[in-house]
C-alpha cells in the first residue's frame, strides 16, 4: 500500500519540500562573485593606520613622507573627509533619553578605541598602501581609559565622551508592579549574577567594499558585502549629499554576515569618501586582525537576576538588572541598545507569570562598538532565564522538564501578552517539551548519567526553552526614525519564453533566500522551480525593501513573493481566458501549462501566452493590455512581531581534572511556523546552534586593562570547529502565523538563542555534586577548574 | 595585511642557499613550508630583503637509517611523519605526535626541520627531539656540525642556530624493543596549540624504568625536559606512588609564565594531570 497523499504530492508543490539551493553549485564551483574578488578598471586600494591607544588625543599627524611614496595616490585624514561627509549619530527616537556622540569616517582630534582607523592611504596596491602607513607619524597624548564596566559607572570616573555627564548611553526600566511584595512572601527565591563575554561574528569573508564614484555622471556605485543594500543607498546618499537615484549599492555574493554586515563602519564610509575625492574606484577588504578590532562585537552583559516561586514551583516573579557595555559609540543606524532592550524583554518569555521588573543600563567604554549580531539579546535572556529555572527546580526538588512543563504558557492559552509587553499569537511550548523529552530519550540519558558517575565520568544534561522574535514590523526601527524598511518589494515577470524572473528586496547571504523565493514563486504559479530565476541585492534593479535582518526573509520576503506571484498568475490566466474563450476561474496553471481547473486537461503552455502577449498582441481582443510583469509590496500587519519558540537539549561530559567539556549530542525542537524548505531550516538551525556553542565554550574577545584586544587572531580567538561539534538532532512543530497567507516565521536566530543556555545548564548539572557552579559565558577550562578549586 | 616587497631565490644545493644568505648580508630568511614564516611576513612581523627557497634541495630530503640512528631530512613534511614506515618503526613517538600538529593543510606543507628551527615552545616536534635525545645536524658558513637537542633550545624562539645556519637533518636513536613511549596534549580544539603537551620515551628492564626522558611543550619559553620527574621515576616500576612523586616533582621542573587565559598554577595543574595520565598509559604498556 502506498503512503497517503500529502500537499507535497500536488504538482509544483515546493512549499515544504527540501530542494537544493539553485546557487549552491555555482558557489561550490568557485564561481561566486564576492566583493573581495572584484577588480575594476583603474581601481585603487585603501589601507588604514589604526590607533594603538584605547583613548588618546591626536596631537599631530604627519603624512608628508607617505604622500610622496611612489604608488600612493591619496592620504586622507579625518579633516579631509569631514569636508564632504556629514556626521552620524547612533540614536533612535523610541529609545527615550539615549545619547551617543556624533561620528565621522575618521576622527578629528581624539581616538576612542584601540584599532580605530585614523588615517587612510589610497595606493596602487594594498601592499604599497601599507608601506605608506609605516611612514605616517601620529603624535598621541594618552587620555584615561575606560575599560571596566564597574569603574565606568563610578562617580568622577574618566569619561569616554568629555562634556557628557556620565558614561551612561541609555537606561530603560520595565515594571509590572508588585515585584517587591511577591519576592517578600515567595516560598522560594533564587538569585544569580551572570556574565556574558564579548564575541564577534568572524565571517569567512571579512567586510569588503569597492566604492566607485564617477564624477562625469555624478553617480556613486558601491559594491558592498552587506545584508542591507537599500539602507546603505540611503545613508551614502544622505551623508555625501548625492541624490538617492544616483547612488547604486550592489550586494552580490557575501561570505557570511550574521548581522555584522548591516552596520555603518567608519572605514566603509571613508572608502566612499576616498572614491569621491579621487574619482576612481577604491577597494578595501578588512583583514582578519582589522575585523577583530573594527567589526561590531556582541553581548558583553552582566545580568543580576532573581526569580520567585511558590512552594509547588510555580514561577511568580522575576527581577532583573542588565548592565551592558557597548564601546565608545552607539552603532549607526540601528544603535547598540537593541540587544539590552531585547534581553530585558525576552527574559522569562516562555513562562506564565505576571510580576516582572527590569532595569537596563547601557554604558560607554573605550572598546570597539557592540551591536546586533545573530540572535540579538536572545542567548543572554535565555541563559539567564533557563539557568534560574534550573536553580529553582533544584531548590523546589523538581526535574528540569517538570518545572518547565508546569510553568510554560499552555499551547491552548494564546493569544497572550508577556509581562514585558510582547504579544504572542500562538506558541507551542508544551508540544515542544514533549517532543524533546522523547527525542532525547531523557529517562535513559539520566540513567546512563547516574551509572557513569559511579565510574568517575561526569556527564551533564541541560535543556533550555526559548522564544524568538521574527518578522519585525516598523515597531522595530521605523518608529524610532530610522530609514530602515520593514516591508519588502518584488517584481515578478513572465519572460517571452514562459519562464519567470523575480527581483526581490530580500538578500542572499548563503542562507538560501533565493532558493526559498524560487520555491514560493514556482509553487504559487505552477511552474518547475528551475524555470524561476531570482535576482537580489542591487538597488538599481531590485525594489526597495528591508533586505535581510532580524529573521524576515521567509516571513516577509516570502509573503511578498507569494502575493506578487498570485497577481501574476491572475494576470496570466486572464489572458489565457481571452485566448481560450473561457472564464479565468475555470483555468489553472500546472507545470507551466494552463489547464482546465476541474479536469487538469492541458489547454495551452504559458510560453504560448507570453508569445502572443509580447509578439502578437494584435491577435488579442481590442483594449487588452497584458500585464505579465507585476510589482508588489508587502508590509507586515497584525502582530508587531511573529514570535516563534522552541526548546533545545544537550548532553555533554566534563573532565573534572582538566576542565574540558566534550559535547556529546545536541537536540532542537523548533517551531518556525510554515516550513518552506526543511533542509535549509535544519541547516540554518545547525549553523545557529554551532554559533551558540561557540559562544558557550570558546569565543571571547579578551581585553587588557589598557583596552587592547589581546586575542585578535584566529589562533587565539577560538571559533567552534567541526571536531568539537556534536551531532545536532532536529525536530519541528509547525504553528503557522495567521497574519500571512504563507504562515512562515523566522528561524535564523533559534539555533543560537538557546544553545549556550543548554550548555550552561548541562555543565552545571555535571558539576552539581561537587557544589561547583558556573555563571559565566564562555565556559572555559579555567573557569571550571576554578569552580572545582583545582588550582 | 600584505607582506613588504622582497626578493626571492630558489636554491638547488645547500651551498647555494648558504651563499645566498651570506651575500644578502644575513638580511635573508630560508623558507621551506612557510607555515610560520609566511604569516609573519604578511603581518610584517618580519620583512627580510631576501627569501631563500630551500624546498628543492635534494640533500635535505628523505628519511633513512644510518647505523643506530634514523636520519630525518629537514624537509620531511609533517604529513610524511604519519605515512613514512621508517618513522613508524624507528621513531614511533614522532608518529604519535604528528596527528596533533595543526591541521592537514598545514601538515601537508610544514616541515620537520622548519618546526625545530623555529623552536615554537608550543610545538610538538621540537619538544619531541628532547624526549628522543635527538641530534640536530646543521650546515653553516663555517661548515657542518651536530648538536644535542638538549643544547639546541635556548630561549623563546631562540636556538643555537647562528645567522646563516640551516638545519639539514635530525638524527634520532632507533627505537628499541625494551622502550615504551607515550604522547598526548590538552588542546581546547583539535589542532590548536596545546595548553599543555607532553611526550616521553622510557627504556625498561621488565617493569623497571632504567631511563626515561619526558619533554613538555606549551609550558614556558622553550620545550622543556622535566628532569626532576625523570629522576623520580628512574630505577623504579610505575605505581601510583611513583606517578604521584613524578607529578610532585613538576613543581620544581616547570615555571609556567603568566598568560591571560591560563594562569601559571592552572598550567602546572594541567601538566600534572597530563603526566599522570601518560605515565598511567606507559604502565599499561603504551
Amino acid at each position: 500500500m502506498s503512503a497517503p497523499l500529502t500537499s507535497l504530492d500536488r504538482p509544483n508543490s515546493y512549499i515544504g519540500r527540501s530542494v537544493p539551493r539553485p546557487n549552491a553549485k555555482r558557489l561550490l564551483a568557485g564561481r561566486g562573485r564576492y566583493v573581495s574578488d572584484l577588480r575594476l578598471p583603474r581601481m585603487l586600494h585603501a589601507a588604514f593606520l589604526r590607533s594603538p591607544h584605547a583613548h588618546a588625543k591626536i596631537v599631530s599627524i604627519n603624512t608628508e613622507q607617505a604622500r610622496v611614496l611612489e604608488g600612493v595616490h591619496l592620504v586622507a585624514t579625518g579633516a579631509d573627509l569631514a569636508k564632504i561627509c556629514t556626521p552620524w549619530t547612533g540614536t533612535l527616537d523610541h529609545f527615550k533619553g539615549m545619547t551617543s556622540a556624533p561620528q565621522l569616517p575618521l576622527p578629528l582630534d581624539r581616538v576612542v578605541w584601540a584599532g580605530q582607523a585614523v588615517v587612510a592611504v589610497v595606493a596602487e596596491s594594498r601592499s604599497i598602501a601599507e608601506d605608506a602607513l609605516e611612514l605616517i607619524e601620529i603624535d598621541y597624548e594618552d587620555l584615561p581609559v575606560v575599560v571596566d564596566i564597574d569603574s565606568a559607572r563610578e562617580v568622577g570616573t574618566p569619561l569616554v565622551n568629555p562634556g557628557s555627564a556620565s558614561n551612561v548611553c541609555f537606561r530603560s526600566q520595565l515594571d509590572s508592579g508588585g515585584v517587591d511584595d511577591v519576592f517578600a512572601t515567595a516560598a522560594h527565591v533564587v538569585e544569580e549574577e551572570f556574565s556574558f563575554g564579548r564575541h564577534t561574528a568572524v565571517t569567512l569573508e571579512p567586510r569588503a567594499i569597492v566604492a566607485d564614484y564617477d564624477p562625469g555622471a555624478e553617480m556613486l556605485t558601491v559594491h558592498h558585502g552587506t545584508q542591507t543594500p537599500y539602507q546603505f543607498q540611503d545613508l551614502y546618499s544622505r551623508h555625501y549629499g548625492i541624490p538617492e537615484a544616483r547612488v547604486r549599492v550592489i550586494a552580490t555574493d557575501i561570505g557570511g554576515s550574521f548581522g555584522m554586515k548591516l552596520h555603518v563602519y567608519h572605514e566603509d564610509m571613508a572608502v566612499v569618501g576616498l572614491s569621491i575625492l579621487i574619482g576612481r574606484p577604491v577597494k578595501y577588504v578588512a583583514d582578519r586582525i582589522e575585523s577583530f578590532v573594527s567589526d561590531i562585537h556582541a553581548r558583553d552583559h552582566r545580568v543580576r537576576a532573581r526569580i520567585a516561586l511558590d512552594a509547588k514551583g510555580e514561577i511568580l516573579a522575576m527581577d532583573v538588572h542588565d548592565l551592558t557595555a557597548i564601546g565608545a559609540f552607539s552603532t549607526y543606524p540601528r544603535t547598540s541598545v537593541v540587544e539590552g532592550n531585547q534581553v530585558i524583554r525576552l527574559i522569562g518569555a516562555p513562562y506564565c507569570f505576571r510580576n516582572y521588573r527590569a532595569l537596563l543600563e547601557v554604558i560607554f567604554q573605550n572598546k570597539v562598538q557592540t551591536s546586533q549580531y545573530r540572535a540579538v539579546g536572545h542567548p543572554v535572556a535565555c541563559a539567564v532565564t533557563e539557568r534560574l529555572v534550573d536553580m529553582a527546580a533544584a531548590k523546589v526538588g523538581l526535574d528540569p522538564f517538570a518545572i518547565r512543563a508546569q510553568n510554560v504558557i499552555a499551547d491552548d492559552a494564546y493569544p497572550q501578552t508577556s509581562p514585558t509587553g510582547y504579544r504572542f499569537e500562538a506558541l507551542s511550548h508544551q508540544e515542544c517539551l514533549k517532543r524533546l523529552h522523547a527525542m532525547m530519550d531523557y529517562d535513559a540519558l539520566r540513567a546512563e548519567q547516574s551509572d557513569l558517575r559511579k565510574r568517575g565520568v561526569y556527564r551533564g544534561i541541560g535543556i533550555a526553552t526559548f522564544v524568538e522574535i521574527t518578522n519585525p514590523s516598523p515597531a522595530f526601527y521605523g518608529v524610532g526614525g530610522a530609514r530602515i524598511s520593514s516591508q519588502d518589494g518584488a517584481i515578478v515577470g513572465l519572460t517571452p519564453s514562459g519562464e519567470v524572473r523575480c527581483l526581490i528586496s530580500v538578500t542572499e547571504q548563503g542562507q538560501g533566500t533565493e532558493a526559498i523565493i524560487s520555491q514560493i514563486v514556482a509553487d504559487q504559479l505552477g511552474l518547475a522551480q528551475e524555470h524561476v530565476k531570482v535576482i537580489t541585492g542591487d538597488t538599481e534593479v531590485t525594489p526597495h525593501g528591508g533586505a535581510t535582518w532580524a529573521c524576515r526573509g521567509a516571513g516577509i520576503g516570502g509573503e511578498t513573493a507569494l502575493q506578487a506571484t498570485r497577481v501574476l498568475k491572475r494576470n496570466i490566466l486572464e489572458i489565457a481566458a481571452l485566448i481560450l474563450q473561457e472564464q479565468p476561474a475555470a483555468l489553472d496553471i500546472i507545470d507551466g501549462e494552463v489547464v482546465d481547473a476541474a479536469t487538469r486537461q492541458q489547454r495551452l503552455p504559458i510560453s504560448e501566452i507570453a508569445r502572443i502577449a509580447y509578439f502578437r498582441s494584435d491577435t488579442l481582443p481590442p483594449d487588452t493590455q497584458a500585464q505579465l510583469t507585476v510589482s508588489h509590496h508587502f508590509a507586515p500587519q497584525g502582530y508587531p512581531f511573529a514570535f516563534t519558540n522552541g526548546i533545545q537539549g544537550c548532553s555533554l561530559e566534563v573532565d573534572v581534572d582538566t576542565g574540558f567539556v566534550k559535547l556529546l549530542k545536541h537536540f532542537v525542537v523548533e517551531d518556525c511556523g510554515r516550513i518552506i524548505n526543511p533542509m535549509l531550516v535544519d541547516e540554518q538551525l545547525r549553523g545557529g546552534v554551532v554559533q551558540g556553542l561557540g559562544a558557550a565554550l570558546f569565543e571571547e574577545c579578551r581585553y587588557s586593562d589598557t583596552g587592547q584586544l589581546i586575542n585578535g587572531s584566529l589562533a587565539d580567538y577560538l571559533v567552534p570547529m567541526a571536531m568539537e561539534m556534536p551531532d545536532i538532532v532536529i525536530a519541528h512543530v509547525e504553528t503557522p502565523t495567521a497574519d500571512t497567507a504563507l504562515g512562515a516565521k523566522g528561524c535564523g536566530e533559534a539555533g543560537t538563542a538557546a544553545a549556550s543556555a543548554c550548555v550552561l545548564n548541562a555543565v552545571n548539572d555535571a558539576l552539581a555534586q561537587f557544589g561547583a557552579t558556573i555563571n559565566s559565558i564562555p565556559i572555559t577550562p579555567a573557569k571550571i577548574l576554578k569552580a572545582l578549586k583545582r588550582f | 595585511m600584505k607582506a613588504r616587497a622582497f626578493s626571492y631565490f630558489r636554491a638547488d644545493t645547500i651551498d647555494q642557499a648558504l651563499d645566498a644568505h651570506a651575500r644578502a648580508g644575513d638580511d635573508a630568511r630560508f623558507i621551506a613550508g612557510g607555515q610560520s614564516l609566511v604569516p609573519a611576513l604578511s603581518l610584517r612581523l618580519q620583512a627580510p630583503r631576501l627569501l631563500i627557497d630551500i624546498t628543492h634541495i635534494a640533500e635535505l630530503r628523505g628519511v633513512c637509517r644510518e647505523g643506530d640512528t634514523l636520519r630525518i631530512g629537514a624537509l620531511t613534511r609533517h604529513c610524511e611523519m604519519l605515512t613514512e614506515p621508517l618513522i613508524a618503526a624507528f621513531a614511533p613517538l614522532l608518529r604519535a605526535a604528528a596527528p596533533f600538529v595543526a591541521h592537514p593543510a598545514i601538515r601537508n606543507r610544514g616541515t620537520f626541520g622548519g618546526s625545530v628551527a623555529l623552536a615554537d615552545p608550543a610545538s610538538e616536534f621540537p619538544a619531541m627531539t628532547l624526549a628522543l635525545d635527538a641530534e640536530i645536524e646543521i650546515a653553516g658558513p663555517s661548515g657542518s656540525r651536530r648538536l644535542k637537542a638538549d643544547d639546541f633550545f635556548i630561549d623563546l624562539f631562540e636556538t643555537a642556530l647562528q645567522p646563516g645556519e640551516l638545519i639539514t637533518a635530525v638524527h634520532v636513536p632507533l627505537f628499541r624493543s625494551n622502550q615504551r613511549f607515550a604522547f598526548d596534549e590538552l588542546a581546547r580544539r583539535r589542532g590548536d596549540y596545546a595548553l599543555v603537551g607532553c611526550g616521553m620515551l622510557a627504556t625498561q628492564t621488565g617493569d623497571r624504568i632504567d631511563d626515561i626522558r619526558i619533554s613538555f611543550f606549551s609550558v614556558g619559553n622553550t620545550p622543556t625536559r622535566v628532569k626532576g620527574a625523570e629522576t623520580a621515576l628512574t630505577g623504579f616500576s610505575l605505581d601510583a606512588a611513583r606517578i604521584a612523586a613524578a607529578q610532585a616533582a613538576l613543581d620544581n621542573d616547570l615555571a609556567p609564565p603568566e598568560s591571560d587565559e591560563v594562569p601559571p598554577m592552572m598550567r602546572l595543574h594541567l601538566a600534572r594531570v597530563l603526566l599522570g595520565r601518560l605515565l598511567g598509559r606507559l604502565g599499561e604498556g603504551a
